[in-house]
């Protein structure tokens, strides 16, 4: 069937997309609808001491002005982070208390204190500037590696030294004895730089009170609005679930930011309610850069020991993370089960210990972003083993095979069990696509033209579909881990797929439709899916951590189990018939071995007509499933970057990426290969490109396109990609999951690939013109220039 | 942005009344920098007056040696213009370089100057080609012309009609653009000219665009990208923010001067 | 408030707008051509991006009243019913993700491929490359919007 799994379909969403006729929350306008500006901090820290309205009330078209005392006082709840960490001496975690308007300070520049709702947006914003808030300026704590200190600024008063928590994951003191013993230790100091995720579609929300109902809408930029829908009303008291329906209409991107429920979204359904008016908010993209939540930001001390074979003996790693003002949903188990849990990298090492240091700053909250943990600890890893080689003179790529994990599943010293792969096949696919063995012979030419080349390895591994329940539950998860599906067979025997994942870019209308497609064998178009509205599908936990795959796509192989087994049964009843002899192909079910067949409408018909059903049989054909995965799922991959640096500017040119991957079973690759260059692209503007800078004062430097730094079409090259394939074990389909790895397993390579070009023992990200051009100085000079 | 009235008069002279009985009143041009200052909140003129609608402020016109830019000439207009690139193929390849091609199909010479961002690519062409701007109300040497970042010498109801600039021996340009926001970070424009060499630098001066002595009196004497080699640079006069230093800055200066002199052959 | 006039997909616009009014506020709040996209506020991204009397053009950063009399197309109007084949070769060789910057990515592909077929340029993936500096994606990474556009030029 040319339209199952594995086939190149191209998208079904596309059309709407291409000719401009996408839905996306700010395409939306409701009857009644007024406007939301927000008054925000233009400190990173500071006491406030008075909020002066009167002048904004008196402006055209204002309707009111609400600030966070009328919020709490009506009730609403603080936000509150999804996963409760346990420090290593068995206290509690440190969470300071989130308004959605900030009371008595406010904690970062951006943190909003009152909103204004107009007539028109202008309006709205005009009046916002209006509003007078007397702010008692205070010190922030600003620096990663300094808020622990005992002289910094506290940035919840009750919290000492900003530490939200002190984790620990492994065996330290096996770790130090085995480092003791080492024949060899590396050591590597590194940052890994704080991201602005910036999807394209700025953030949005429309909320909707139906005072005659008591009922509220939320149309919203969600990558799970059934979670939002759930936070909403246990947590911020906004209204029973019953009563409240999230909408996530198209949704412009995500990678992560849009998981969080933010203050916005509360603040617009309240005062949805207080109004009376619909309330509407679009973030511009200096609004996005303030308040969406960043990315990464760690600060890690690690060492490696090696035996005299180069086999590793043993990995100690400290790092601080940095969590901003507030602890957001994920933010605290990023930097600690999608981080610390993936110490070991594709290598079998006997002992490893983690400390995790989670702080406050005076900075915009910092959570998942596209990879979440598992970049910032195949960063380090891939850093450290290659600094390794270098010093003990191994090669790079030879070092990496010594210590390869073989055998499969594998236990981890750091919690999680691999399931499968096959590293050294997916090394030999990369180091062959990228013609490892020409290397020497282009690094002679760039050098004939003025230009250093370099080439760099990833061999990342990762963990996704985060799972299963019970056991995140006992690691402090707030909520269950599972997917739903629902699958609706018409009596016209077209078909809807009601999924709980929600699509921003992945394609999902596209590839859960093969499923069924394949299953079936009817074509693509009479399939569809549902998703994105809390009144239409089940429930689901949404789209993140590339899970949407292995554990929704799961969901809905066990829907179509159910289905296939009732068809079966119906079709045998009508044809008298065994059910095992029925086979379902080609948009048939036929008995084995006769021409006896029903066709896939005529089945659907008999299903709903009822007329003629096994004896006992309920009519109808829609089955539904919840899938909750017995583990994670662990893609890998090789990554190959060869780059020219001009070292009289800095520049570094990527010539050649090769990515090279095991995402187990490919339901389309057309879209999976997309996956992978929108990722690595990431993984590249990482490396070389974004950085988010606040100075001393708490004062976002990177507040706009003009300072981020954003990858562009001529930043990157075309990419080569290839896919090796071990299924996983422990879905219905073998699939990984392929959202993030790009973006997990590029910085290694491209910093590793400076590094063998300039000859420098490390250099920081983003590797800028100027850091690679000051680094390259740094070799030439190895006699300080003053 | 804020509320502003917009004029779009059909005179010059309809302009600059304009422009001096509104105190307030700003030029629009092509509104490339304007409109997002205005988005942003960063600048809240009263009034925009629109130059775009007055005879003879757009085209390329070439005279003997003198080649004369109509204000409103969008960059796209200067970069595909045969009479540009027949007479100063290094100014139609600087304007092929400003910002995207939307911005260029909007963005004007005149619009350019004037702002005098410290960034912008042309002010460094109209000082490095010795050129004269033609306003409202007199002729201004380029050396006159440029006040510091931001800053010219323009009065506020004086309009920027045409530049005329003089036909080099031998001219380029040689940008490093912010790898943010892709203005210069340091551009270099190289020009022999009947007054001698001219080498003007935007981008990474602390004080906007400025024509660099050192750089000009080692090309004098032999117009080569080697002749730059022993060129001091001084960091002390170069600007520094996160992307780049000060002393990256005066490198760059120098390595953009001599791809310069190599781009003029 | 001030009238301003022009023709948008083929027909003739007229409305009282304020004179601030950009034009990708004209076209998605007053004409309700909710196509055109808005990412940035400094004139970057290119979501916006639409064509003014045949170029493109970022409506984000043009008044709309300084186009009295212009005529403007926006994604919803390059195509008669069908689809244009910079629209078709999007779909065919997967050049969008999430769909929001793809309206800019289309005008403007469409705008560089008439430019180099005016000027008798051909058009390298390196070329393409550089003419998309004012359009940004953060979904494809690009691989697949360059391909798209330079497949897209040899069927325009």
């Amino acid at each position: 069937m040319s339209d199952g799994i594995g086939a190149r379909v191209k998208r079904k969403e596309d059309k709407r997309f291409i000719t401009g006729k996408g839905k996306y929350t700010d395409d939306i306008r409701m009857e009644n609808q007024a406007y939301a500006a927000f008054v925000r901090s233009p400190h990173a820290h500071a006491k406030v001491t008075g909020i002066d309205a009167s002048a904004a009330e008196a402006m055209d078209g204002v309707i009111a002005v609400l600030n966070g005392a009328q919020l709490t006082g009506d009730g609403i709840g603080n936000i509150i982070t999804g996963w409760a960490i346990t420090s290593k001496d068995g206290s509690p975690m440190n969470i300071g208390a989130w308004s959605a308007l900030a009371t008595e300070k406010v904690r970062y520049v951006g943190d909003a204190v009152a909103v204004v709702i107009a007539e028109t947006q202008a309006q709205a914003r005009l009046a916002a500037e209006a509003v007078d808030v007397d702010y008692e300026e205070l010190a922030p704590s600003v620096s990663t590696a300094k808020t622990l200190q005992d002289n910094q600024p506290l940035v919840h008063d009750e919290i000492a030294n900003n530490l939200c928590f002190d984790w620990e994951i492994g065996d330290e003191a096996k770790t130090d004895a085995a480092l003791s013993g080492a024949a060899h230790i590396t050591e590597i100091e590194l940052t890994n730089n704080r991201l602005s995720p910036n999807a394209m579609e700025p953030r949005a929300a429309i909320a909707v009170f139906d005072s005659a109902e008591d009922h509220y809408t939320l149309y919203t930029t969600s990558q799970n609005p059934h979670v939002a829908r759930l936070v909403l009303s246990a947590f911020y008291n906004v209204a029973p679930e019953h009563k409240l329906r999230v909408i996530a209409p198209d949704v412009g991107g995500g990678f992560g930011s849009k998981i969080y429920i933010y203050p916005e979204e509360i603040t617009c359904l309240w005062a949805s309610m207080k109004t009376g008016r619909s309330v509407k908010w679009t973030a511009d993209r200096s609004e996005a850069f303030m308040t969406d939540a960043h990315g990464r930001d760690h600060v890690t001390k690690a060492r490696m020991g090696f035996d005299d074979t180069g086999k590793i003996v043993g990995f100690k790693v400290d790092t601080i993370a940095n969590i901003g003002a507030y602890a957001s949903l994920f933010a605290t188990a990023t930097p600690t089960y999608l981080y610390g849990t993936l110490l070991s990298g594709q290598y079998d090492i006997p002992a490893i210990y983690g400390n995790v240091k989670a702080v406050y700053t005076n900075t915009v909250p910092v959570d998942a972003y596209r990879g979440a943990g598992r970049p910032e600890a195949t960063y380090l890893i891939e850093r450290i083993v290659e600094k390794a080689a270098r010093e003990m003179g191994r090669d790079v790529a030879d070092l990496r095979r010594t210590n390869f994990i073989r055998a499969f599943p594998y236990q981890t010293q750091v919690l999680l069990a691999y399931d499968s792969g096959d590293f050294d096949t997916v090394l030999d696919m990369a180091q062959k696509a990228a013609d490892v063995a020409g290397f020497p012979a282009r690094k002679a030419e760039a050098a004939s033209r003025g230009k250093l080349r370099g080439l760099g390895y990833s061999c990342f591994i990762e963990a996704c579909g985060l799972a299963p329940s019970a056991a995140a539950g006992s690691l402090g998860a707030g909520v269950g881990l599972w997917e739903s599906a629902e699958v609706r067979v018409n009596p016209v025997g077209t078909i809807e797929i009601l999924t709980g994942t929600h699509s921003h870019g992945q394609g999902h209308e596209t590839t859960f439709c093969q499923l069924a497609s394949d299953r079936f064998g009817i074509p693509v178009e009479n399939v569809s899916i549902v998703h994105g509205d809390t009144d239409k599908v089940q429930f689901g936990m949404g789209t993140y951590g590339s899970r949407s795959g292995p554990v929704g796509m799961s969901a809905v192989m066990k829907a179509l189990d159910k289905v296939e087994a009732k068809v079966k049964k119906i079709v045998a009843h009508s044809l008298e018939a065994s059910e095992d002899d029925i086979v379902i192909e080609g948009g048939e079910a036929k008995v084995a071995g006769t021409d006896k067949k029903m066709a896939w409408h005529e089945i659907g018909l008999a299903a709903y007509m009822a007329h003629n059903l096994p004896e006992g049989m309920e009519p109808g054909l829609k089955e539904t499933s919840f899938f909750d995965p017995v583990n994670f799922s662990f893609p890998s991959g090789t990554f190959i970057c060869e780059v020219e640096v001009d070292p009289e500017t800095g520049v570094t040119q990527i010539v050649q990426f090769v990515a090279a991957d095991d995402f187990g079973t490919i339901i389309n690759p057309m879209i999976v290969e997309g996956q992978v260059h929108g990722g690595v692209t990431q993984g590249i503007g990482q490396a070389l490109l974004e950085g988010v800078v606040y100075d001393d004062e708490g004062q976002l430097l990177t507040g706009s396109y003009m300072d981020y730094t954003m990858p562009r079409a001529d930043d990157v090259p075309s990419y080569v990609i290839g896919h090796g394939c071990t299924p996983s074990p422990n879905n219905p389909l073998g699939l990984k999951g392929c959202g993030e790895a790009g973006a997990i397993g590029a910085p290694p390579a491209v910093i590793n690939a400076i590094v063998d070009a300039i000859g420098t023992e490390n250099i920081e990200m983003p590797a800028t013109p100027q850091r690679v051009w000051a680094a390259i100085q740094a070799t030439q000079m190895p006699v300080a220039a003053e | 942005m804020y509320a502003a009235n917009y004029h779009k008069p059909s005179s010059l002279a309809d302009a600059v009344a304009a422009l001096a009985s509104n105190e307030d009143a700003k030029v629009l041009a092509g509104g490339q920098t304007l409109l997002p200052t205005m988005k942003q909140h960063l600048a809240a003129p009263s009034d925009l007056v629109d130059i775009r609608g007055i005879d003879g402020m757009v085209g390329v016109s070439v005279d003997g040696d003198m080649l004369t830019i109509g204000a409103a000439t969008t960059h796209a207009e200067v970069a595909s213009s045969a009479d540009v690139k027949a007479h100063i193929p290094a100014l139609a390849s600087l304007a092929e370089g400003i910002g995207d091609p939307a911005v260029r199909h909007m963005g004007t010479l005149g619009g350019s100057i004037a702002n005098n961002d410290p960034a912008a690519d042309y002010p460094s062409a109209v000082l490095g080609l010795g050129a004269t701007v033609v306003t409202s109300k007199r002729e201004i040497a380029a050396d006159d012309f440029f006040d510091g970042m931001f800053a010219t010498v323009l009065d506020e109801d004086e309009i920027i009609t045409a530049v005329r600039f003089p036909k080099p021996a031998k001219a380029a340009y040689a940008k490093f653009p912010n790898p943010a926001s892709r203005y210069a970070m340091a551009g270099v424009f190289v020009a022999q000219t009947g007054g001698g060499v001219r080498a003007a630098v935007t981008g990474a001066g602390s004080d906007g665009v400025f024509r660099h002595t050192g750089i000009e009196a080692a090309l004098s004497s032999d117009f080569s990208p080697d002749a730059v080699d022993g060129v001091s640079v001084d960091a002390g006069d170069m600007l520094s923010d996160i992307h780049g230093d000060a002393a990256y800055r005066a490198n760059l200066v120098k390595v953009m001067a001599k791809r310069a002199v190599a781009a003029a052959g | 408030m001030t009238n301003v006039s022009m023709t948008v997909n083929g027909k003739a616009v007229s409305r009282d707008i304020p004179d601030t009014t950009l034009l990708s506020d004209f076209l998605r709040e007053e004409l309700r051509l909710t196509g055109t996209h808005v990412g940035c506020d400094t004139s970057q991204c290119g979501a916006c991006v639409v064509h003014v009397d045949g170029k493109a053009v970022k409506a984000c950063t043009a008044l709309a009243v300084s186009l009295e009399g212009a005529a403007v197309t926006t994604i919803e109007g390059i195509a008669n019913g069908g689809l244009h084949p910079m629209q078709t070769a999007f779909n065919d060789h997967h050049g969008l993700q999430c769909g929001f910057c793809t309206p800019g990515m289309i005008m403007a592909g469409i705008d560089i491929v008439n430019r180099y077929k005016a000027q008798g340029r051909s058009l390298s993936e390196e070329a393409i490359r550089d003419e998309l500096e004012g359009n940004i994606c953060r979904c494809t990474g690009y691989h697949n919007i360059v391909k798209a556009i330079e497949d897209a030029a040899a069927k325009m």
